[in-house]
């Protein structure tokens, strides 16, 4: 497209020119004002300006008619996850919150129809989305009886071109789904005023009062988020072993019996609040400060330490377990 | 008819301000660039006359001169800023040079420079362009026409 000076008559204007590039003269305009492209409705005018000389030499300036286009509207939009990974949750938990940010790409004032999808082959278990909530103060947040919950084609968000709005769906991870398992939830947003493959046109409907033409995104954005369950499943297992007063192992009265037990903590969640607990036997008697954790000596009483020995039955508590770890109690009594 | 017979009533009064009036007389068009496909062989490239386009569209900006007056018009130039919310493309006119500085220095886009954010300076891009002229080194004779275009694209 470059055109070179080859007339003599141009090289002047190429030496001035070399001259004042060379002492930086010319300045910079590279930066667009528009990131997504002129606003739609906005009025493009051009006007040339002719000069000459007339006969008797004096300069003539004439101005060309003005020619105008006005810019139609572009509809586009992107919806992109707004979470990092895989979202935690449990089997059977409610007002999960997956986020997602819908941007307008487009060049006009815009409105956008929500919709969920969870009926996604690939996945292993469908969450169940109770509800759409758009993040009206911004905050970026999910903040249950702030934000408004979105009802389709009656709060369709509306966004300037190039803003964006965060918006969350509440779902329901079914109780049926196991440790591990991954469930997809995908968020699709389309310009309410039309969408289809790109150049599709819609006369006279483009905000500002021209056209409104679908862009690349086909005027529709989807994206996935994933609940990942992440459960824990507890395993105990009890022990005795028996000393009897001669040092053999028989369970004859005055025999001491030691418990211990066994807490196996699997699955890729953490165990809330595991607390182990074992009634004294029939017929024997709780040997007093016999209570071990993690090999450590809890005492009797019930006070600020995490076990005791009450109501004839020893109680210890382990608080937040993660799978992969075990917790082990001991205790003993002496058969009666 | 009419114009004539008041340009030769005016030349009798004032010679001067005669040939002045309405000497060149320009008319600006602006045109859509459209690619139409064809069955069967090559898209075809068309203009087309178009009141409204979404950004990214071509535009073909004309500007037919004719000289109706009585004496040639020497010095003949025309200047043309790029409107706001167009970048400059190009022009197939041997001619034509442009501005990349508000329209005080013109010459060949290939030999611009401008200053970039951080300071230093690089080569102008198309899209740097401010204004663009031609310039005719002989005189337009008394009836002589002439077109030059250039090429912008909606931003």
């Amino acid at each position: 497209m470059g055109f070179y000076m080859s007339d003599q008559t141009f090289s002047r204007v190429t030496r001035r020119w070399a001259y004042a590039a060379a002492i930086g003269v010319a300045m910079t305009s590279a930066t667009s004002a528009y990131a997504v492209g002129t606003t739609a409705g906005t009025t493009i005018s051009n006007t040339a300006t002719a000069t000459y000389t007339d006969p008797g030499g004096n300069p003539v300036s004439v101005p060309s008619n003005t020619v105008d286009l006005r810019v139609d509207e572009v509809l586009d939009v992107t919806v992109v996850t707004a979470e990092a990974g895989d979202v935690a949750s449990q089997p059977g938990a409610t007002n999960q919150v997956v986020s997602y940010t819908v941007t307008n790409t487009g060049n006009g004032s815009e409105a956008f129809r929500l919709t969920p999808i969870t009926a996604i082959g690939g996945d292993a278990f469908d969450p169940t989305a109770t509800s759409i909530v758009i993040d009206t103060n911004g905050n970026g947040v999910y903040d249950a009886g702030v934000d408004a919950v979105y009802v389709s084609g009656t709060n369709d968000p509306v966004l300037a071109p190039d803003t964006a709005v965060k918006i969350f769906i509440l779902s329901t991870v079914p109780g049926s789904a196991t440790d591990g398992q991954r469930g997809q939830i995908d968020l699709t947003a389309t310009a309410v005023t039309g969408s289809g493959p790109a150049g599709t046109n819609f006369p006279g409907q483009g905000t500002g009062g021209g056209d409104a033409v679908v862009g690349t995104t086909t005027a529709s954005g989807r994206d996935d988020n994933f609940f990942v369950v992440s459960a824990a499943t507890v395993a105990l297992v009890k022990t005795a072993a028996v000393l009897d007063p001669f040092g053999g192992t028989k369970s004859i009265p005055g025999a001491i019996i030691t418990y211990t037990l066994v807490a196996t903590v699997s699955g890729t969640g953490t165990l809330a609040n595991l607390a182990v607990g074992d009634p004294i036997p029939a017929a024997t008697t709780y040997v007093p400060a016999s209570i071990t954790a993690q090999s450590a000596a809890i005492t009797d009483a019930t006070d600020a330490d995490t076990g005791e020995f009450a109501a004839s039955r020893v109680s210890v508590r382990f608080g937040g377990v993660a799978g992969g770890q075990t917790r082990t109690v001991t205790f003993k009594v002496k058969i009666n | 008819m009419m114009f004539r017979v008041l340009a030769t009533l005016a030349l009798i009064a004032s010679p001067v301000v005669a040939a002045v009036a309405n000497s060149v007389a320009v008319v600006s068009d602006m045109f859509v660039e459209k690619t139409v496909a064809q069955p069967g062989a090559k898209p075809k490239v068309v203009l087309v006359k178009q009141k409204s386009g979404p950004p990214g569209t071509t535009l073909v900006f004309t500007h037919s001169y004719r000289n109706g007056g009585k004496a040639p018009a020497a010095n003949f130039a025309m200047t043309n800023p790029i409107p706001s919310g167009v970048d400059y493309v190009g022009s197939d006119d041997a001619i034509a040079v442009v501005s990349v500085d508000g329209g005080k220095l013109f010459g060949p886009l290939a030999v611009a420079k401008v200053r970039a954010a951080d300071g230093t300076l690089r080569a102008a891009r198309p899209e740097d362009v401010t204004h663009v002229r031609w310039t005719l080194k002989a005189p337009i004779p008394v009836g002589g026409t002439g077109k030059f275009s250039f090429k912008g694209v909606v931003k």
